[in-house]
């Protein structure tokens, strides 16, 4: 199984994937490196091959609390697509990680340029990566593993 | 109906008090109908005397009557309040109990008190299929009910066939009733008329047989036969509800998101009186009981309806948390999943539910128009 | 009389009372889950099938549905998270004291019917725990099943169930994956929902074989995401729960459609799971 064709890549068609491709570098992030702070400028984005990188977000008195980690063949950043531009969390490495790295003026502008190439690219990041991952949000909303009691409803107790 | 048998013989009202005496002198406990607080129950009797002769019923949706005849039948009477699983699936029974022995280690023992061997008598045709669907459920699964398995053993059924429906009754549309064809000791069929108060009895098993064989009788003539036959046809054109002439199955399986549930469960109260007086319902709770010690502990089964909220209840609370899913459970388990459960209906038609709905809720009424909303989806599709 | 004939087969054994198991070993897997280890005081029950359940029995308090997260002989081991008064009996109940047991109730995973299949375990919460008989017999046939990944979703680090064999798992050739819902502060491992690993396992869809084990939530969204994935709903296994009293297919309070689950379940497969848990309060 190659990097190209599972995750967010393998969502692509072969001649988007290797379109978008060429707009990339593959770049080597070691463990401990910020990527990207919040309410920073996205102007690059992340496909990462092997390897984890953590989401955060940073709260006073508490420190900075993982929101979830994106691993092999995952879309790092989606915010360079959409106005502002701007990251809604911080990005840190974990795991050292090699990743394609992405000039987002680049692809925005080959987006514009040819609509079918950009509705791919577009829906490609919607689905594989926003959709999946506001899923899973809401699933982790549930609190599915936490203690009964919290949700309890009328009708006796459990046994 | 097999009343042309060989054996088929004719019993009088003395015939009849002496079966009675008959079958508790063999050792039985005799159950049959007898008036009781304005109802025809089924209580314990002695004699030809506790029969209700010349009593029968006017019923509706939410409405029970007694009603004197004129005629003097014994059996002219549809099914009241109770049925046979209070005797076969009591309401309440202990499974086992378990006692600290010395070592510190609880000994369980299991409750096996013989139970009494009873005789049926006066079982209806739709109630000798409810009994025949409980035995499905309790003891032809991969596990069996000891307790019930041995009560049923030993009972002794005299099934008496219908010859007066009553206004909620609808046997012939499920296909248990008015007749009996099998798994009887003994039938029966009241004839009143020119000809006097009688009974066409014939006899399905050994012991059946072995009890006509001491009782006075004399052989069944054509014209007693040919009464009989009439009596239970007559009976069979006189149902006061059918339910619609489709496959109940399909319908229930098709019609699980349907609107009519809304309209239903607007007048369901969730009391479970109609789990409580059908005679299939078979559903229980566990109940364990502990002396102040904790050494002698208890375990009691009761009947619990799926009504209740408790029945359901997750960690969370409970899965049937609505009315309309606790009502559209028990009917679509009567009319559809009983058959992929326990391989039929787990409905006879005997009218109960309707009855004894506070309501009047009529489960024939609401299968009707939960095909009327099937076809009319249909016919807004194509 | 006219009653049905039925013979009275070794399986009268789990209708009748429960029997004595002695409490041999408890461990303590994470502050509301403790597994116990149970040997028959005497007589034993049949051998238990992964994916089956006994109903277990604290005196006095009554019974509840456990399944079997180890099975060695005659010895039975379960893994109980305490929620209400009879699963917190059981939970804190000590070595050497005695519980009741019945059983074997249930399906169990089909594991048989998996022979050179990739396998995929997917657990979410104490659901590893009747998925660990299938994870040990997997590793116990090398060269049996394709390759086996074991996908585990927990609340946090601190409530991982056996994660001490779950490394020995990995070291044996399983593909072991992690992930927790909250992180504390020592956790470097992944963070999300359990589906999210799906991405990393290792398995060839139209050649794999999926147990799945946790909440319902969880359980639909894992098997329609394995579904398009390629995975055939008839090789997607899930257990589902519901109030068990009796376990003998008599007490009527499992009933989940047309599938009575104490018998006809707990293990069913997504061809006939499917409909069952997409109608609300079926």
């Amino acid at each position: 199984m190659t990097d190209e064709c599972h995750g967010f890549l393998g969502a692509l068609a072969p001649d988007h994937r290797t379109r978008l491709l060429t707009f990339s570098h593959e770049t080597a992030l070691p463990a401990g490196t910020r990527i990207f702070e919040e309410d920073g400028e996205a102007h690059r984005f992340w496909i990462l091959r092997t390897g984890r990188v953590a989401l955060d977000v940073h709260t006073p008195g508490r420190g900075t609390d993982v929101v979830e980690t994106l691993g092999s063949g995952e879309l790092l950043g989606w915010s360079w697509l959409f106005e502002p531009y701007r990251w809604h969390l911080g990005a840190q490495v974990l795991h050292a990680t090699r990743a394609y790295e992405f000039d987002a003026h680049e692809v925005r502008a080959a987006i514009e340029e040819d609509p079918a190439f950009g509705l791919a690219v577009t829906r490609c990041v919607a689905s594989v990566a926003i959709g999946r991952r506001l899923k899973a949000s809401r699933m982790r909303l549930l609190d599915l593993y936490g203690p009964p009691g919290a949700r309890a409803a009328p009708g006796g107790g459990p046994r | 109906m097999r009343t042309g048998g060989r054996d088929a013989v004719v019993l009088d009202r003395d015939g009849l008090d002496g079966l009675i005496v008959l079958l508790a002198a063999r050792g039985r406990t005799v159950i049959g109908p007898t008036v009781r607080d304005g109802a025809i129950v089924l209580a314990e009797i002695s004699a030809g005397g506790d029969l209700p002769y010349g009593w029968g019923v006017d019923l509706e949706a939410g409405r029970y009557r007694l009603r004197p005849r004129t005629d003097g039948a014994a059996f002219a009477h549809s099914a009241g309040p109770q049925s046979w699983k209070t005797f076969l699936h009591p309401q309440r029974e202990r499974q086992w109990t378990a006692r600290t022995g010395p070592d510190g280690v609880p000994l369980v023992t299991e409750d096996d008190t013989p139970p009494p061997s009873y005789a049926f008598l006066g079982v209806r045709p739709c109630d000798l299929r409810a009994i025949q669907v409980q035995d499905r459920v309790l003891t032809d699964g991969p596990h069996t009910d000891p307790r019930y398995r041995r009560r049923r053993e030993r009972a002794f059924l005299v099934v008496v066939e219908c010859t007066e429906p009553g206004a909620t009754c609808f046997c012939v549309s499920m296909g248990t009733g008015p007749a009996a064809d099998r798994g009887y000791d003994l039938a029966l069929t009241e004839v009143v008329d020119d000809g006097g108060h009688r009974f066409l009895a014939r006899s399905a098993s050994d012991e059946g047989s072995a009890v006509l064989a001491e009782l006075p009788t004399r052989p069944a003539d054509d014209g007693l036969r040919a009464a009989a036959r009439e009596g239970v046809a007559q009976a069979a054109g006189r149902m006061g509800r059918a339910m619609p002439d489709v496959d109940l199955r399909v319908l229930m399986h098709e019609t699980l998101t349907a609107d009519r549930w809304n309209d239903v469960t607007a007048r369901c109260l969730t009391c479970g009186n109609c789990t409580m007086v059908c005679p299939t319902c078979f559903c229980t709770t566990a109940e364990d009981v502990t002396d102040l010690t904790g050494e002698h502990t208890e375990r009691w089964r009761r009947w619990e309806s799926c009504y209740d909220l408790e029945f359901t209840h997750l960690q969370n609370g409970p899965v049937r948390a609505s009315a309309l899913s606790r009502y559209r459970q028990w009917a679509t388990h009567k009319l559809g999943t009983w058959y992929d459960q326990f391989g039929s209906s787990g409905c006879v038609g005997c009218g109960r539910c309707i009855v004894w709905c506070p309501t009047g809720i009529d489960i024939t009424e609401e299968a009707h128009a939960l095909n009327q909303e099937r076809a009319e989806a249909r016919q807004a599709a194509s | 009389m006219n009653a049905p004939a039925v013979a009275a087969g070794p399986s009268a054994r789990p209708a009748g009372p429960p029997l004595p198991y002695r409490v041999e070993a408890r461990t303590v897997d994470a502050p509301d889950v403790a597994t116990i280890v149970l040997e028959p005081a005497g007589e034993a029950l049949p051998r238990f099938a992964p994916g089956q359940f006994a109903m277990v029995y604290a005196f006095g308090a009554g019974d509840i549905p456990l399944s079997v997260s180890s099975i060695e002989g005659d010895r039975l081991t379960h893994t109980v998270r305490a929620v209400g008064a009879i699963s917190r009996a059981l939970h804190g109940t000590r070595t050497g004291r005695t519980v009741g047991v019945r059983g074997p109730f249930g399906t169990g995973w089909g594991l048989g019917a998996s022979v050179g299949r990739d396998l995929l375990v997917v657990a979410g919460g104490i659901g590893l725990a009747p998925l660990r008989p299938v994870v040990r017999g997997a590793l116990a046939a090398p060269g049996r099943y394709g390759r086996l990944n074991v996908l585990i979703g927990a609340r946090t680090p601190g409530d991982r169930l056996y994660a001490h064999e779950t490394n020995n798992w990995r070291e044996a050739g399983a593909r072991v994956l992690t992930t927790v819902d909250r992180p504390d502060g020592g956790w470097t491992g992944d963070v999300g929902v359990v589906t999210t690993l799906l991405d990393r396992a290792v398995f060839d869809p139209p050649h794999t074989t999926a147990f799945v084990c946790g909440p319902e939530v969880m359980i639909r969204a894992a098997a329609r995401e394995l579904t398009h994935r390629g995975l055939g709903p008839d090789r997607i296994e899930v257990s589902l729960e519901r109030t068990m009293h009796c376990g003998t297919g008599h007490c009527g309070h499992c009933q989940l459609g047309p599938v009575l689950l104490c018998r006809d379940g707990p293990v069913l497969d997504w061809a006939r799971a499917e409909r069952l848990v997409s109608v609300p309060e079926l």
